[in-house]
């Protein structure tokens, strides 16, 4: 299929549709409007279900809804929203609802600004809501791996029965690529796809069961049976932190002389100051945690070469991925940090700087 | 041996966590009732509330989802929208849908969602202990408002039926009581055609229940009775205020 060249909104709305997603719930916030607009459009065309809750609030309880129905729904906003839904999150964990939220996160904290940042890595990958409970949280850094996330999301909430964040920010929902989509699922396929959730989801009776019931349901006011349910939960992230590490090495080598940890945007700008940097003869490498959560702590270790004298981590906050990172390093070699934040993006020249400095030490 | 009086199919064999002399058991009754009559038991899903009625989850004998407070009719728009070839319907008490739950309820009876709302209104809290509800009577003593409540601080109980009866799109909204035997048969009506509506496919029906709370109101269930009579039905007075059906606009 030939590429197309398309704004990360809408190609994840695209591929959600594609990946058999025909619920999605959503309320306006810049910078993801493109993303609610193209929903609004494209649903009514594949005969899914579009609408604008009232509240990000409501967003979030229809998607608990429609995802208590085993079907394939889906919600998106930006920072502030996101806050909003999460009591609707801890919800969805609580009563291992899959789903598919998207950030496209903006400038923070409060109202903050519309410009990409990455502030809300705390949020999405530590909490957020309230309670013990994780989300599989992935971050694209180009519009092609944010369209591809929309399935393989859904694909990995259905396996687990747990909500899936899909972490961007404005910059790749804003930004033009070309990108390239999967044939999209028949009917037939989707159909086949919610029977999967058939023993637990809400449905018709169709036999005419007396016994006929199914509970959506967080709440245990029992503490022991509480305490039997969160470990069950435990025992599955657990399972999640097995499989699902997924990350990508740049440069990677026994010469590194530094190594760098990014996510996301900032890890495109890193990528360029490496090359630029290779040009002058020097060797650094990037490792970018693709899933932040799960994350790779072991494989940031095992990235850190005989030669590295010290491990950088870039982000667009002021530093939050950075504790993951240096759990990961253990004390073995010093770990700095360098970021911008309220909306600005660091540029490969003022990276370059930073690596030369660094080099020089 | 004949049979004369049985636990609706449409309830399991659970039993109810609430107090005695509570009209919750009642009002559960008249909605299974309801399901039962209109033969929609195979087809209809529910959405408990938070308070009191949080376990109607299990009370009720299909599938059932628990929402967070006041979300009820969300969620219940999620699962209709997902289920469309199924019926549901919320439960919720007066904290759950007029205070924290506002803007949910407002905005599916404007969509005209399709769903039936079964609203019991206590004016007060029960579940967390007696606190202030937004249907609290004015001077009425809570745990909240020790001094009586306050109009000029905190502002008068929400009519609901009422606020609601403004938009375009709901279908059928009445008040009914739970209060004697004769209010009782007349709720039983009122549900009835708010869980017929509902398997017609006419939309948003609403039914508020006037019901009581001895034990956060420190009155038996006899005197709670009267104080209602005496005190919430002259506020709240019960009667349709919109029926589609029979051209009541």
């Amino acid at each position: 299929m030939a590429k197309i060249l398309m704004k990360g909104n809408e190609a994840v709305a695209e591929a959600a549709i594609r990946s058999g997603c025909r619920l999605y719930f959503a309320y306006p916030i810049t910078p993801q409007s493109e993303l609610i607009e193209y929903m609004a459009r494209m649903m009514p065309k594949v005969n899914g279900v579009f609408l604008q809750a009232e509240s990000e609030i409501s967003a979030i309880n229809m998607v608990y809804g429609a995802a208590g129905c085993g079907k394939r729904v889906m919600t998106s906003s930006s920072s502030p929203g996101i806050s909003l839904k999460m009591e609707g999150i801890s919800y969805l964990a609580g009563a291992q609802l899959p789903c598919v939220i998207i950030n496209v996160q903006r400038g923070g904290p409060g109202l903050g600004d519309i410009q990409p940042a990455q502030g809300d890595y705390f949020q999405a990958t530590k909490g957020g809501g309230h309670g013990d409970y994780r989300l599989i949280v992935m971050a694209p850094s180009s519009v092609q791996e944010f369209a591809d996330m929309a399935s393989e999301a859904f694909d990995l909430a259905d396996k687990y029965r747990n909500p899936v964040m899909i972490l961007a920010d404005g910059m790749l929902g804003q930004m033009m690529e070309p990108v390239e989509f999967k044939t999209p699922k028949t009917d037939a396929e989707i159909a086949d796809m919610w029977l999967q959730h058939k023993s637990w989801c809400i449905q018709p009776n169709e036999d005419g069961d007396k016994k006929h019931h199914h509970e959506i349901n967080s709440l245990e006011i029992d503490p022991l049976m509480l305490e039997i349910h969160v470990n069950k939960l435990y025992e599955k992230y657990a399972e999640i932190e097995k499989n699902e590490i997924k990350f990508e090495e740049f440069n990677i080598s026994d010469e590194n002389e530094i190594l760098c940890v990014a996510w996301g945007t900032a890890s495109r700008v890193v990528k360029s100051a490496i090359n630029e940097v290779k040009a002058q003869g020097h060797s650094v490498g990037l490792i970018r945690p693709i899933n932040v959560w799960p994350f790779p702590y072991e494989d940031v270790k095992k990235a850190i070469g005989p030669n590295v004298k010290k491990v950088y981590v870039f982000e667009l906050n002021t530093g939050q991925m950075l504790d993951d990172v240096k759990i990961a390093v253990a004390g073995k070699v010093p770990v700095d940090f360098w970021g911008k934040v309220g909306g600005v993006v660091f540029t490969p020249a003022e990276i370059k700087v930073k690596l030369e400095q660094a080099l020089k030490e | 041996m004949q049979v004369i009086a049985t636990r609706p199919e449409a309830l399991t064999d659970v039993p109810f966590t609430y107090c005695p002399g509570c009209l919750h058991g009642v009002a559960h009754r008249l909605v299974a009732e309801a399901i039962d009559e209109h033969g929609l038991i195979n087809q209809m899903m529910g959405v408990a509330p938070v308070g009191c009625s949080v376990f109607a989850y299990k009370f009720f004998n299909m599938d059932m989802a628990e929402a967070a407070h006041g979300r009820a009719p969300a969620v219940a728009t999620g699962m209709k929208r997902a289920r469309p070839e199924m019926h549901v319907f919320t439960y919720q008490g007066d904290g759950d849908l007029a205070a924290i739950g506002t803007a949910e309820i407002v905005h599916a009876a404007n969509r005209g969602e399709h769903m039936s709302v079964f609203f019991v209104n206590n004016a007060i809290y029960g579940m967390t202990g007696g606190q202030m509800a937004p249907t609290t009577l004015p001077e009425m003593k809570t745990t909240t408002s020790p001094y009586g409540r306050n109009t000029d601080d905190v502002g008068f109980p929400i009519r609901v039926c009422e606020l609601l009866n403004t938009l375009v799109a709901p279908y059928y909204i009445e008040r009914v009581s739970l209060l004697t035997p004769a209010d009782i048969l007349k709720a039983k009506k009122a549900v009835s055609k708010a869980i017929k509506y509902n398997k017609e496919g006419r939309g948003f029906t609403f039914v508020e229940l006037i019901s009581t709370c001895p034990t956060n109101w420190g009155l038996d269930p006899i005197k709670s009775r009267d104080w209602a009579k005496e005190n919430m039905l002259p506020f709240f007075k019960p009667g349709c205020l919109r029926d589609k059906g029979e051209g009541v606009e």
